[in-house]
């Protein structure tokens, strides 16, 4: 109950966009302090960024110069061979395939019926809606780890696992998406819902008419997190997948590292094509990131 | 106008119930108004069933045949005998349990305080109009939406004991008893610990950034006017404002503290000995390597339980200090 007052809160301040006040508090700070928080942000970046950046530049290197005292900062050679090499090496094509296939069905599944859920839950009244809604949010405190044991067998009995379809079951029916909509629902004025009643519009074509184009934010982000969350998902595939042809790219470089933990470089090069595909969606909507996750703070 | 938008949503919330309250055909309206329920209920299941369906299914079915099979001696041949609490004292006297256990508990009692005060001093630093603030937000989230495997991957290397950087680093400031990480028993924890926060501080941070766009300016003014310094502004203002979003921070991170796990599975996989083994990854152990499901639930159940206390607890403790 609690967690989703929290929420709205959050939620609230996001919704109306209030660029609240309360900065001005930086006027008042002498010159010397404003320099201070440069210097700490500064530091903090560099903290942030450099494993980041250790990764790219340990990708373009020959083996046996990723270990060197002093640090190598600037690859010589430049080995941009490495890149060329791994897709010859590991079946990198097809694991991105199966990766971006499950995302894919993941994310349209999640964003479809948590949105449709998320209308039932914001608008319409019936009896025993808010316990319903409140199995949700309880489930948030429940870790997967917990019940990962009675889901594997289910799935093995139904013939899911080592599938792909298993993980796109595990993943797609998260509490998550329900949540997030239903907040942003909440938001938009219920006089639409009745304009539209008048004008003869039944409740899903009002869902689908009305609600869904006034989210387009909320289903950015929801669509966005969904994406990057079973794309980065490592547990899941590898408890279920088993066949090197079913492999998402995060089992098939754990895989490849368990295998040949002495190629650094080359385990650098997969770790650089496993984050790339996010990375170009994260600065391309990372406003939506920001958004979705200021607004529930809630992920797997 | 502000009488008149009061008058209207006034007359728009009357209208249901002295729509109700009229006295003309009593029966029949209550008919209708069954109907009616009957109708949404309907409704409101058809948009739910989707998700619901799937939801029950894979959550809900799961947490009521974990508590069943941590009730009996389920093994992999679905071969299953009621046993009681037997897993449960089994447990008791299951050394390894008890250094999964102390280890989940030492690497919250940590991991929980230093990402809650690391979050939300860069929320501070970020709450100001300066330059490169949107960059620095950027760059604090990168980390937690970047997967596991490729950070265990990089950090493992940085923190490689003979040639890694970080090592590196230290010599170079004069350290002399180089710390061996993630292949010796007492660095490994620490290790993890610094990754996860790095990891997660920049979620926390945006959930804090949030907080702080709510606590209203007139409070700093105020406390200026009264001569409040930066400190006391941040403890007397600052401070009880964000006290939902502190309450939902920590709540977020003893939860997801005690169910650490990706990164220890990838990184150290519990070892070296069992020096980084916790309770999730004893469950995996147990469950998928030692095909113990029944023994491997008894866990879950724990860990379940320590989650659902912690929200529990902390949900009446922000209560009691509402009031």
């Amino acid at each position: 109950m609690s967690v989703s007052t929290e929420i709205r809160v959050a939620v609230e301040t996001h919704v109306s966009g209030a660029q609240a006040p309360g900065r001005k508090r930086a006027a008042a700070a002498s010159v010397s302090l404003r320099l201070l928080g440069y210097i700490a942000l500064a530091v903090a970046s560099v903290g942030l960024l450099l494993p980041f950046v250790w990764m790219l530049v340990s990708s373009l290197k020959r083996n046996i110069d990723v270990f060197t005292v002093p640090i190598q900062w600037i690859p010589d050679p430049v080995v941009w061979e490495n890149y060329l090499t791994i897709w010859q090496r590991t079946n990198m094509g097809t694991w991105l395939g199966n990766t971006l296939f499950i995302s894919v069905i993941v994310t349209v599944l999640q964003v479809l019926t948590g949105a449709f859920a998320a209308y039932g839950f914001a608008r319409v009244r019936f009896p025993g809606r808010d316990i319903l809604f409140l199995a949700y949010i309880g489930t948030i405190a429940v870790p997967w780890q917990a019940i990962m044991i009675p889901q594997f067998i289910m799935m093995s009995n139904w013939g899911l696992a080592n599938t792909r379809w298993s993980i796109i079951l595990l993943q797609a029916f998260g509490a998550f998406g329900v949540f997030l909509m239903k907040q942003y629902f909440e938001s938009i004025p219920e006089s639409l819902n009745e304009a539209a009643r008048i004008d003869g519009l039944n409740e899903y074509g009002i869902w689908w008419r009305i609600m869904m184009p006034l989210s387009v934010p909320a289903i950015a982000s929801l669509t966005l997190l969904t994406f990057v969350n079973t794309w980065n998902d490592f547990l899941g595939p590898l408890l279920y997948l088993r066949d090197n042809s079913l492999w998402t790219v995060q089992v098939g470089l754990r895989t490849f590292i368990g295998q040949f933990a002495s190629e650094h470089a080359m385990i650098m090069t997969g770790s650089v094509l496993s984050v790339l595909p996010i990375a170009i969606i994260f600065f391309l909507g990372q406003r939506y990131f920001v958004e979705g996750i200021a607004s529930t703070g809630v992920k797997g | 106008m502000t009488v008149t938008s009061l008058d209207a949503t006034a007359g728009k919330g009357s209208l249901p119930s002295s729509a109700s309250g009229t006295p003309t055909a009593p029966a029949q309206k209550r008919r209708s108004g069954a109907k009616l329920k009957l109708r949404n209920t309907a409704i409101g299941w058809s948009f739910i069933l989707p998700n619901f369906a799937g939801f029950a299914i894979l959550t809900l079915v799961p947490i009521i045949t974990m508590f069943y099979m941590s009730l009996t001696d389920w093994n992999i041949f679905g071969a299953s005998n009621f046993v009681g609490l037997a897993n449960y004292q089994r447990l008791l006297g299951d050394p390894s349990f008890r250094t999964a256990m102390g280890n989940t508990f030492f690497y919250a009692i940590i991991h929980v305080p230093v990402t809650l005060v690391a979050s939300l001093a860069l929320a501070l630093l970020l709450n100001r109009k300066i330059r490169g603030v949107a960059f620095f937000r950027t760059v604090a989230f990168f980390p937690y939406i970047t997967s596991i495997v490729a950070i265990a991957a990089v950090w493992n290397m940085l923190f490689s004991p003979e040639a890694g950087p970080i090592n590196q680093l230290l010599s170079a400031f004069g350290v002399e008893n180089l710390p061996g990480w993630t292949v010796s028993t007492t660095w490994a924890m620490p290790a993890i610990l610094i990754v996860q926060t790095w990891r997660f501080m920049g979620y926390y941070m945006l959930l804090f950034l949030a907080g702080l766009q709510t606590v209203p300016a007139e409070l700093y003014e105020a406390a200026r006017m009264d001569g409040a310094k930066a400190w006391s502004q941040f403890w007397h203002v600052t401070l009880p404002c964000l006290r939902p979003t502190t309450f939902f921070v920590t709540v977020m991170l003893s939860i997801n503290a005690f169910r650490v796990f990706d990164l220890v599975m990838v990184m150290t996989n519990g070892g070296p000995g069992q020096s980084t083994l916790v309770l999730s990854q004893f469950i995996w152990q147990r469950g998928f390597e030692q095909n113990q499901f029944g023994y491997a639930s008894a866990v879950a159940v724990v860990l379940f339980a320590i989650c659902i206390l912690i929200t529990i607890i902390q949900f009446f403790w922000n209560k009691k200090r509402e009031a």
